[in-house]
């Protein structure tokens, strides 16, 4: 099933990788939205819905747990299932993010193969 | 008395991090790169041109630093991306700073208490090869020499703590 996903992270290198590996892992990724931060995911969100958030943790302006924390107050983020992506391997944030709703937990590096066990799962048969 | 998962910070235990400092770069250039790298068999010649610098702060306080040549750096970008190596640009000093960050970041999360205690810095990218990259740390640090694809690539740790 078509799948539009958005991608949350500082680095836009980062950001194309969680893509490709999106795409390598046999998602039909129809649509991608990019943020470079929790603030400006959250006004992507505003205008558009999403199937699928990829959020790194440590990001200027709004980390991703903010944003996390921030996400039940927009309409078209109710019931997206939300997958951290992150360098930090602290397992507090791990606690915390998956306190505030977050479905999984990537830790990089990666390959797709581990980013198809975490993201399908939670995509509720949609992938 | 420390117990087992505090930090080992110590400088008598900086030289065991070093197959530790291997087998995370190892990784990082394995998974997100698909290239095993390799050990040079010569002493190789390694004019930087691309210099990537992490910090680290709290209970591991320093610099983590990947250093290569321009070749060495667009051809990590173009296998990092999955893009031709004619078609990279600009991103080679971003895909650098996340190829380090990922490093300084699986390097801390396999020492006990680090993947707790110790921050990273977002990463800096340095251009050129005329510079001179003057430390405070108090020890001499731990430097591993690697190939990448047969290019030459240095990966160090300068430890302030």
């Amino acid at each position: 099933m078509p799948i539009c996903a958005l991608i949350v992270d500082d680095s836009s290198v980062m950001r194309k990788i969680v893509e490709r590996s999106l795409r390598q892992a046999g998602l039909d990724l129809t649509k991608v939205f990019e943020a470079g931060n929790g603030a400006e995911a959250l006004i992507v969100l505003q205008e558009s819905p999403v199937d699928l958030i990829l959020c790194d943790i440590n990001m200027p302006v709004m980390d991703g747990l903010e944003f996390i924390k921030r996400l039940p107050s927009v309409a078209n983020a109710k019931g997206v299932p939300v997958v951290m992506i992150t360098t930090e391997g602290s397992e507090s944030h791990v606690v915390e993010a998956l306190s505030h709703g977050a479905r999984g937990y990537i830790r990089k590096p990666f390959t797709p193969e581990q980013v198809k066990e975490h993201v399908v799962p939670v995509l509720g048969g949609k992938s | 008395m420390k117990s087992a998962n505090e930090p080992r910070a110590d400088n008598d235990s900086h030289e065991t991090w070093l197959p530790l400092l291997e087998m995370a770069t190892r990784e990082v250039f394995e998974l997100m790169l698909g290239c095993q790298l390799t050990v040079p068999t010569t002493a190789e010649e390694l004019m930087p041109e691309v210099t990537a610098m992490v910090g680290l702060a709290g209970h591991l306080c320093g610099v983590l630093s990947v250093r290569c040549d321009g070749k060495a750096a667009a051809l990590m970008t173009s296998k990092i991306l999955g893009v031709e190596l004619d078609k990279v640009g600009p991103e080679v000093s971003d895909a650098l700073g996340e190829v380090c960050n990922m490093v300084a970041g699986n390097f801390k999360n396999k020492i006990p208490g680090l993947a707790e205690g110790c921050l990273l810095s977002p990463p800096t990218v340095v251009t050129g090869s005329d510079y001179s990259l003057h430390s405070l740390a108090e020890s001499p640090g731990l430097e591993l020499n690697l190939l990448f694809e047969r290019l030459p690539m240095v990966v160090s740790l300068q430890i302030h703590n």
